[in-house]
């Protein structure tokens, strides 16, 4: 959604390779969660390490969202004392929570993924399905 | 589709001449007016108002009817009972009714209006990796690979099914709605009487609506028998409105209740209808390993997540605008491929599924 410019070019300029996806981890429930496998695809451009690191900030990001506890039991509490007119007004902390998920993936881009020709796509715009991952075919254009 | 043709072109046109806008005209033109929306190309069987902010099913003929029940009883006895109601007992009766009757008709359109959580279908590249996957999976028999995946969810075998439309797994819990023609998220039943599948996203504008609706019938039920009683006392019966009332209160009371006490079971249990009907966890199915893994084993704890927990967002995003490099036209050709496909096992859970809840409630 809000990409800046430099990653705009990435997306405009160099091909795709290939994309890669990161399916849903459901052993816990349906609470969002992305596998931490690393995939074999991304051996070559990124390290491991580094890459199971951004996952699982974004499963912990999702965790919060989906945390159950006193304070979201009150808010859905008050919503539905008011017959839920308060969501069309009030913003969710579920809400909240992808905004920051948004802010986190557009960082990583911008600091680690578009210079390895790399660009990670938010979970929202793909149904909180996947993490989808474009190699791009040029490193030179991201690195500059 | 013109829009996209357009599209394709443009990068090109903008890098190589100076644009000259008096040549460009005509292509400005069709693309000005202005930039369309998700919604306008969504390929599920919806309708959409005010510009994307409100869905329905596309077949909601039955919404006016409940309304037009709902606004008519409680009418009806605003005129008739409650003004012997109010002069021979308290001012708290229409009071208490009118509190009801606003949250009934909120929480009824709030149900109707509401994304139930639909699921967007799959983007062809990851509709392509999941091909892959499959074939990956089975061997070269004379067979394809079976289209399904078996998870473990809590320590519980799940088997997942592929959705021939939406190009995907399901995940857990969600089932392929034929009469809206998506894929919903934590799929309870089609609603034909509020319009709308009832998913994980409405389904507590949904369970507070019955629960707030078998209180409005019983209390109105209540009391026009009250005032009938009291008014036979004082003289003979008489009031035509008082009988409409009391038959629709009847008949809908009985309903009502089971409904709700239905799904209060339901809530209480952290099922859907859907897996109630099927008979998905009962223990006819495993014997050992039994049971809804997705319940937290405490009635208290399964309502609190199921009506009061986090609100999950929207996935449609139906009121953003469609990326200019990005052409819709994936989708719908992906739902003429397969219709006899999609048939199989989607076809049981529309309808069918609320005549079995009428049924039994």
């Amino acid at each position: 959604m809000a990409e800046t410019h430099s990653l705009q070019d990435l997306r405009q300029q160099a091909t795709v390779a290939s994309k890669v996806f990161v399916q849903r981890d459901y052993t816990s429930g349906t609470i969002c969660k992305f596998q931490t496998k690393f995939p074999t695809e991304l051996e070559t451009r990124i390290d491991k390490q580094q890459f199971e690191e951004t996952i699982q900030t974004l499963n912990n990001l999702y965790a919060e969202a989906e945390k159950l506890g006193g304070k979201s039991y009150l808010e859905g509490c008050l919503a539905c004392l008011t017959a839920y007119t308060i969501f069309l007004c009030m913003e969710t902390h579920y809400e909240k929570v992808l905004k920051k998920i948004a802010k986190y993936i557009q960082e990583q881009n911008e600091k680690i993924y578009a210079p390895l020709g790399l660009l990670l796509t938010d979970p929202i715009e793909r149904g909180l399905r996947v993490v989808e991952i474009t190699i791009f075919e040029d490193r030179s254009i991201g690195s500059r | 589709m013109k829009n996209c043709e357009y599209q394709q072109i443009d990068p090109r046109a903008l890098g190589t001449p100076a644009s000259t806008p008096a040549s460009t005209l005509p292509h400005p033109r069709k693309e000005l007016p202005h930039p369309r929306r998700k919604w306008e190309v969504f390929p599920g069987k919806n309708r959409f108002y005010c510009n994307g902010r409100i869905i329905v099913a596309r077949q909601c003929g039955v919404l006016p009817l409940t309304l037009s029940l709902i606004v008519l009883t409680t009418t009806l006895f605003f005129t008739f009972d409650c003004p012997f109601l109010v002069a021979h007992l308290t001012v708290c009766i229409p009071v208490i009714a009118g509190v009801l009757f606003l949250f009934v008709i909120i929480t009824l359109l709030r149900t109707s209006f509401t994304d139930p959580g639909i699921l967007p279908r799959a983007l062809p590249e990851e509709a392509a990796d999941i091909e892959r996957q499959i074939d990956n999976c089975g061997s070269a028999t004379y067979r394809p690979p079976p289209r399904t995946k078996e998870i473990l969810i809590n320590g519980q075998l799940v088997k997942l099914k592929y959705c021939f439309t939406c190009k995907m797994f399901r995940p857990p819990r969600t089932s392929h709605c034929s009469l809206c023609d998506n894929c919903v998220e934590r799929f309870d039943h089609h609603c034909p009487w509020v319009g709308n599948c009832v998913g994980k996203r409405n389904y507590r504008f949904f369970y507070t609506f019955i629960v707030s609706l078998s209180f409005l019938t019983s209390f109105i039920f209540g009391c026009v028998i009250t005032h009938l009683t009291l008014r036979s006392q004082v003289l003979n019966l008489n009031g035509s409105g008082n009988v409409v009332e009391l038959v629709v209160c009847f008949f809908s009371i009985w309903s009502i209740l089971g409904l709700s006490g239905f799904h209060t079971y339901l809530v209480a249990s952290n099922l859907t209808t859907n897996e109630d009907i099927k008979g998905s966890w009962s223990s006819k199915r495993g014997v050992e390993e039994s049971g809804n893994p997705y319940s937290y084993n405490s009635i208290f704890t399964n309502c609190c997540v199921v009506l009061c927990g986090p609100m999950p967002p929207s996935l449609i995003d139906r009121r953003g605008f469609l990326p200019p490099d990005v052409i819709p036209q994936t989708v719908t050709s992906e739902t003429e491929l397969h219709p006899f496909m999609t048939k199989n096992d989607t076809n049981m859970e529309g309808n069918c599924q609320e005549f079995a809840v009428s049924c039994t409630a």
